[in-house]
């Protein structure tokens, strides 16, 4: 029943807030707050009550919930979560709260809509992190999409509705052929076993032929690596990156991109174990194109944000990278680069809507020198700019040397690859910080340093970065039980690609 | 005709009684207002005999009707349809100055005309119904004379059904001369017992094609949407999309279940075709439409090729699809036209996009509603059109036709587009000189019937199991 409170209570929450602003303009927000703020409580309970090594090793679901839906179809209203489940709803409900607090002053026009969107893409990507069904599971997905086209073509940017579209676009054709393969899946089950169901549990370890497998399994791999995004399927990020209100960058990098990342751990391995073997170098191969590429372009980029968003390709690029690599090591990598990259780019996005909203600009170029003026932001970022390089002792360095641990026993040529990407990850983001806070200011800055509220925001997102880089055990112990047998597998050889030298 | 005959057909006795009673209280005293309420009765008095059939279904009028399951859901979501109609009809008639009380005739009529299609089982009375329905709607789309536009879209309707009518006659004669029967379960017995289709009786259904192709509006007799619709008074461009539309697929799922045009691979490709360019001409001619009637009319077209997709995939599954989809349809069309019907004022509709331009912030019901509708269209979750074209989708899956599949995404895509475009335009922030049309104060009764059809949007989207087991049953008995 809790699993299902999850998803309600952001969603009537959302819709309590809209009604309220004809009372009240402040109102959405509080409501909005106090919503997340419960979410987070209740999902850091169940990790804290269950922070117990037994328990985490001897079931992997924590919770589930199970009503029947349209049984004409097989299709049940299925929820469950485990550890990684539990991960991702904590880190949703954490950026959450920070995305409100964000737009506390951001947003001053229709606030109560803006907040039913806010808490509707929340509750919709509750959903996709808890559903066991797949026709559920398209469903959320689906759903998360139309508020986060309100978010960013309303309270956006100058050219938001460009950006919005082709947001929508990008995701609803993935999703699109996502569905297809779905329903493939559903008729090759049923046309084995004679059972007509959506339940994950019984399409896991469904007999299929080798072809189709392949073919299916890229269905859902499109529709998550057009999310995640890789390569070449990013093109669609920093439009909406760049246009998107602050907690519109802070929910679409923090959480809409993990949605892809979980899709792949949690649909595509386990369900089609074969077809990701086979598929495994190519994919991995895409992942190093995105590192190095995605860190290339970022370093190209003059406008805070659109750099930021680059940075996200490249990130991503490790996601893919430790997945497919097929072994435990990478994939606990993974699921840490997930929660990290999340915490670390939203902070840089809050961080660029500061800067903004003290400056009215986004372009590198005409900062600088922002030190003396705003000393305390300048740290925060720092800490920050640092975490996105890998800098050990902050949990992006965890993540990222667990992936390339991992993935050098599957593909050592792409790791080395993946490991120049680190370099190019520190020139772009040291870049940041000389561009706006060291080198010469161009005019006399009386600028506000961080607010009380802002402090409040940027504090407990130092504090996780940092207690995931020094004690990232309560993550690792948490995700353990989830990861497949198919990774825990001995790692098959290596298929040699074209790139390899050995061979 | 005995007296059950009369009884198990009491829908239309009731309907028919009523439009020759509304002509008489027309000639008694002219009151738009209990015309419109008779109307309104009428049709609320057919829904109720729906509830009541007194004999047990499938009862058989030999040779013309045949009331099944089947027909009795479709003869209720005419009449449903009929009735949001007449909702939306009385304030966007009540602002023009025209005459006003002749309209609710027509419509009494047009029902008829549909309601006999939906039971037909003969050429004969397949004939009839789609000549009541046509006629009728001769008068209706060009009721409002004082508009330019309004005579075109009469003309150009009256030629082209005329013209498509008399294939159809010619055709069905083609086919009678061959098998000796107008009745569709005999066709079927001759064409199975022959074991081809000899070249005459394919001439005949080619020719029964164009009559039917150009009342469902497929590509490519299609050419008449666009204009009718943008010609026609709102309400009446509502109906043609649905009820006019709706009943004639229905006619077309009996007729081809009762020959087995499954059988035939010819007549599968000749529609895979047709579904193919529907939703190509449809979806792209759409995209470059600035008037968001004639959009409306693209639209339909393509929805009526992902319509054929369900159709083609043939089996239980695939015309389940068919009549989810189109109660999907109807209700989001119906919607659709009538945001625009409310919102226009007494000179002129509500059809440029810039009519919609800040709706939102103007008007936030009507504006979620028509998003909600808009969505609806583009198959978005949460609503009735995306467990239709769910339901299009896993049929065609299941039949293996990944080919027209990959097409309706493609086309979803691309759909998506111009749908997309109007809700950006309803959520533009207002500005100083976003146009306005003169109408203030929104009607009691259309709201009402708005909000009725984005509620069952909703429900549909969320929970539409109730109407899948009604849907699977229905299509069981059917055999």
């Amino acid at each position: 029943m809790i699993l299902f409170l999850f998803i309600l209570i952001p969603i009537a929450g959302g819709l309590l807030a809209w009604i309220s602003a004809a009372w009240n303009k402040t109102l959405p927000r509080w409501i909005a707050l106090l919503v997340m703020l419960f979410e987070l409580v209740l999902a850091a309970m169940l990790w804290w009550q269950l922070d117990d090594v037994t328990r985490w090793s001897s079931d992997q679901w924590i919770d589930t919930f199970q009503r029947p839906w349209m049984p004409r179809f097989g299709i049940s209203f299925s929820l469950a979560m485990d550890g990684l489940s539990l991960l991702m709803l904590v880190l949703t409900f954490f950026l959450g709260t920070l995305s409100v607090l964000v737009s506390w002053n951001e947003i001053k026009e229709r606030s109560g809509f803006f907040h039913f969107n806010l808490l509707f893409v929340l509750g919709g990507i509750t959903g996709v992190f808890l559903t066991m069904d797949l026709f559920l599971f398209y469903f959320f997905w689906e759903v998360m999409l139309i508020p986060m086209y309100f978010l960013i073509g309303i309270w956006g940017h100058a050219n938001r509705t460009y950006a919005a579209f082709k947001f929508f676009i990008f995701t609803q054709a993935g999703g699109l052929l996502m569905l297809l393969a779905i329903l493939g899946l559903y008729f090759v089950h049923a046309h084995s076993t004679g059972v007509f169901t959506f339940s994950y549990f019984e399409l896991l370890d469904t007999p299929m032929e080798q072809n189709v497998g392949r073919w299916l399994m890229l269905g859902f791999l499109i529709a998550f690596i057009v999310k995640l995004p890789a390569f070449p399927f990013h093109t669609w990020l920093p439009d909406a990156h760049t246009e998107a209100p602050t907690a519109g960058s802070v929910i679409l990098a923090g959480l809409l991109l993990k949605t892809g990342a979980y899709g792949i751990l949690r649909f595509v391995i386990p369900l089609f174990p074969e077809a990701s073997h086979f598929f495994a170098p190519w994919i991995m191969l895409l992942g190093a194109i995105g590192i190095l590429y995605g860190g290339k372009l970022a370093y190209a980029q003059t406008d805070l944000k659109r750099l930021v968003a680059y940075t996200s390709v490249s990130h991503m690029g490790f996601v893919l990278l430790g997945a497919f690599a097929f072994n435990a090591l990478a994939w606990q990598g993974v699921v840490m680069q997930m929660i990290t990259h999340g915490i670390s780019t939203g902070a840089l996005f809050m961080i660029a809507g500061s800067l903004y909203e003290r400056l009215h600009t986004r372009e590198l170029g005409k900062m600088g020198g922002l030190w003396p003026a705003i000393p305390r932001m300048g740290v925060v970022s720092m800490v920050f700019v640092m975490a996105s390089l890998g800098l050990p002792g902050l949990g992006n360095f965890v993540a990222e040397f667990l992936i390339l641990v991992g993935s050098w026993q599957a593909q050592p040529v792409l790791t080395i690859a993946a490991t120049i990407g680190l370099v190019v990850a520190t020139v772009y983001s040291l870049r940041i910080m000389q561009k706006i806070f060291f080198g010469t200011s161009q005019r006399e800055y009386k600028l506000p340093d961080l607010s009380f509220r802002e402090g409040l925001m940027m504090a407990p997102l130092v504090i996780a970065i940092i207690w995931l880089g020094v004690y990232p055990q309560p993550v690792i112990n948490a995700v353990k039980p989830t990861i497949p047998a198919v990774v825990q597998a001995p790692p098959v050889q290596p298929v040699p690609i074209a790139i390899h030298p050995t061979k | 005709m005995s007296t059950s005959d009369l009884l198990s057909l009491m829908p239309l006795v009731i309907i028919s009684g009523s439009a020759v009673i509304a002509m008489l209280l027309v000639a008694i005293k002219r009151n738009h207002r209990i015309m419109h309420a008779f109307s309104v009765l009428a049709f609320m008095a057919a829904l109720l005999s729906l509830f009541v059939q007194p004999y047990t279904v499938p009862y058989i009028i030999a040779p013309l009707f045949v009331v099944d399951a089947f027909a009795l859901f479709n003869t209720g979501l005419i009449l449903v349809a009929g009735l949001s109609v007449l909702f939306l009809s009385f304030k966007y008639f009540e602002q023009r100055e025209e005459r006003k009380e002749e309209y609710y005739i027509l419509l009494l009529l047009a029902t008829v005309g549909g309601m006999v299609l939906v039971i037909s089982q003969h050429f004969i009375s397949l004939f009839l119904g789609l000549e009541t329905m046509s006629i009728s709607l001769y008068g209706l789309i060009a009721y409002l004379r004082a508009r330019e536009r309004s005579d075109e879209a009469g003309i150009k309707y009256l030629l082209l059904a005329a013209l498509s009518s008399a294939f159809l006659l010619f055709g069905m004669a083609l086919v009678y001369a061959f098998t000796g029967t107008m009745e569709f379960e005999g066709i079927g017995a001759y064409l199975k017992q022959a074991g081809t289709v000899p070249v005459t009786v394919v001439a005949g259904f080619g020719l029964m094609m164009i009559g039917v192709g150009f009342k469902l509006g497929i590509v490519p007799f299609h050419m008449w949407t666009p204009d009718i619709y943008e010609g026609a008074p709102l309400p009446v461009a509502a109906y043609i999309a649905t009820v006019s539309k709706g009943s004639m697929l229905v006619l077309l799922m009996r007729f081809y279940r009762d020959i087995d045009g499954y059988e035939y691979t010819i007549l599968w490709w000749v529609f895979a075709i047709i579904a193919m360019a529907s939703m190509f001409v449809g979806n792209w001619l759409a995209l470059l439409q600035q008037n968001v009637k004639r959009l409306l009319a693209y639209s339909s077209i393509a929805h009526m090729g992902y319509i054929l997709i369900a159709f083609l995939a043939g089996q239980l599954a695939g015309q389940e699809a068919v009549i989810f989809y189109l109660v999907a349809y109807v209700i989001t069309s119906i919607g659709a036209f009538g945001v625009l019907a409310i919102l226009s004022d007494k000179i002129r509709d509500a059809e440029l996009l810039d009519d919609f331009s800040g709706l939102f912030w103007r008007h936030p019901w009507l504006a979620t509603v028509f998003t909600g509708m808009l969505l609806s269209l583009a198959g978005i979750p949460l609503t009735a059109g995306f467990i239709g074209k769910f339901y299009i989708i896993a049929a065609g899956v299941d039949a293996g036709l990944w080919l027209l599949l990959i097409l309706l995404i493609v086309n979803s895509v691309i759909g998506l587009f111009y749908y997309i475009r109007i809700i950006a335009v309803m959520f533009q922030p207002l500005t100083e000189n976003t146009p306005t049309l003169t109408r203030q104060a929104l009607p009691f009764f259309g709201v009402f019937a708005l909000s009725a059809l984005m509620g069952l949007l909703i429900w549909l989207g969320v929970y539409p199991s109730t109407l899948i087991a009604l849907i699977r049953d229905m299509m069981l008995t059917m055999g």
